[in-house]
């Protein structure tokens, strides 16, 4: 295929793995905040090819893995009602509520179905005018738009039996937590870089200078991932801290502003709870209070269901570098894809569940 | 979840900016997708879809300086 497949190449491959290997003279911690990423960095191996001074710490960057359970047990409350089509991407219906996840409640009866965009969600609304059809929406600022131009279009054309549950994330303040953090162990950022072809990365140009930390905006293909690396590790050997795009074929800085106009409009930015890390400042997308008729949290009545995070899981520190899922005691025993205990062993972007499908520890 | 994968667009339809859509083609496999964030867009463009959405028109002159960039990683080596 064009466009990925050069970005595949075994020989570029080893000519930057041997670039690298040169630059590199001291270890580094680098940490990428992309589940595409982190997938691709255990499926080819990457972290095993490059230097051992250069530790890979996958963050939170796949948003089935920090959506709250909270969340999910709206979801559920919601799904479980008469009359509702629940409309939800895959990678969701495994991901364990506090009693059970959506795919047990699907077999158990309720009209749950997986779409590939809020768009075929809102075209089944049009379709089932006698039934409520939600859409449940989460995801990075990447994802975000999809539901906004679902939700404006809802509005635009009176789709009243559609509405969203949003649990929408924003990478810049999750990034600026860890940072912050007394834990923090990371020196180096790869940048997400699809949700950069939307936002840009303006926005990460404070957060360079304040941290003084590199970010090479990257993308997903080995060679991609490979670059980025060795952008980021040039950066942190000459002491530099700034924002590179090594995805330029994708990425400018400026990111695409229609989309990011429609995400002004629908959405407002909020606190939100992050599975495994609690609630960070400015970092979720709620619906504006325009679009509240669509929001299925208020038309469902369930925005004041709590819920408490389990605490057997250690998720929270994978997420943050402070665990290589291989060091918890439940990885690949009590913890596996078919049972998981907590969202990262369960979408196949999870650092848990790239490390089993992966790596060998489990046969 | 933020998967995103490139594919050319063969056929465009629809007035309104908002509801246009692109028939596209992800090597031999065509699915209709929203160009709503690309007004721009125009047929043999190859974009980056997610969701059903096209969100980036790949910049072919940047793949290519970047393909070149790697070409000459030995000649960069020795500048190390």
């Amino acid at each position: 295929m064009k466009f990925v497949d050069e970005y595949r190449d075994s020989a570029t491959a080893k000519k930057l793995l041997k670039a690298i290997d040169k630059v590199t003279t001291q270890p580094w911690n680098i940490m990428e905040v992309c589940g595409g990423q982190t997938h691709s960095i255990i499926k080819h191996g990457i972290d095993q090819l490059i230097p051992s001074a250069i530790n890979l710490i996958h963050g939170p960057g796949c948003p089935v893995c920090v959506t709250p359970l909270q969340a999910i047990d709206k979801a559920l409350e919601i799904a479980k009602q008469a009359n509702i089509i629940f409309c939800s991407f895959g990678d969701m219906l495994r991901v364990p509520g506090s009693e059970q996840d959506l795919l047990a409640l699907k077999a158990q009866g309720a009209d749950i179905r997986v779409v590939y965009s809020p768009l075929d969600a809102l075209k089944l609304a049009q379709q089932n005018t006698d039934k409520q059809v939600v859409f449940f929406a989460v995801g990075f600022e990447t994802t975000a738009p999809t539901v906004a131009l679902a939700v404006y279009q809802a509005k635009r054309q009176q789709i009243n039996n559609f509405s969203a549950l949003v649990s929408h994330v924003r990478v810049p303040p999750v990034m600026q937590q860890l940072l912050s953090s007394k834990d923090n162990k990371v020196q180096g950022f790869l940048g997400a870089g699809h949700v950069c072809t939307i936002m840009g990365y303006h926005e990460y140009l404070p957060i360079a200078a304040q941290y003084h930390i590199p970010i090479v905006i990257t993308g997903f293909e080995p060679v991609d991932i490979l670059q980025g690396l060795y952008l980021c590790i040039k950066q942190l050997e000459q002491g530099k801290s700034e924002v590179e795009n090594q995805y330029s074929r994708v990425v400018n800085q400026q990111g695409n502003q229609p989309a990011q106009q429609l995400l002004k409009q629908v959405f407002k930015v909020v606190d939100q709870n992050w599975r495994g890390l609690g609630e960070i400042p400015q970092s979720g997308l709620a619906l504006s209070d325009e679009y509240a008729q669509w929001n299925a949290e208020q038309r469902f009545l369930v925005a004041t269901i709590k819920t408490q995070e389990p605490k057997n899981c250690r998720s929270g520190e994978v997420l943050q570098g402070l665990l290589k899922p291989e060091g918890c005691a439940e990885f690949a025993k009590s913890c596996t894809p078919e049972h998981p205990l907590g969202a990262t062993m369960v979408s196949s972007e999870g650092a848990c569940a790239a490390y089993y499908h992966y790596r060998s520890h489990h046969v | 979840m933020c998967l995103a994968v490139p594919g050319k667009i063969i056929t465009i339809s629809g007035e309104d900016p908002l509801s246009r859509m692109g028939h596209i083609d992800f090597s031999g496999i065509k699915k209709e997708i929203s160009l709503a964030y690309l007004p721009e867009a125009e047929i043999n463009n190859y974009v980056i879809v997610h969701a059903g959405f096209a969100i980036s028109i790949i910049d072919e002159d940047e793949a290519r300086e970047s393909l070149k960039a790697f070409q000459q990683l030995d000649q960069f080596e020795d500048e190390l």
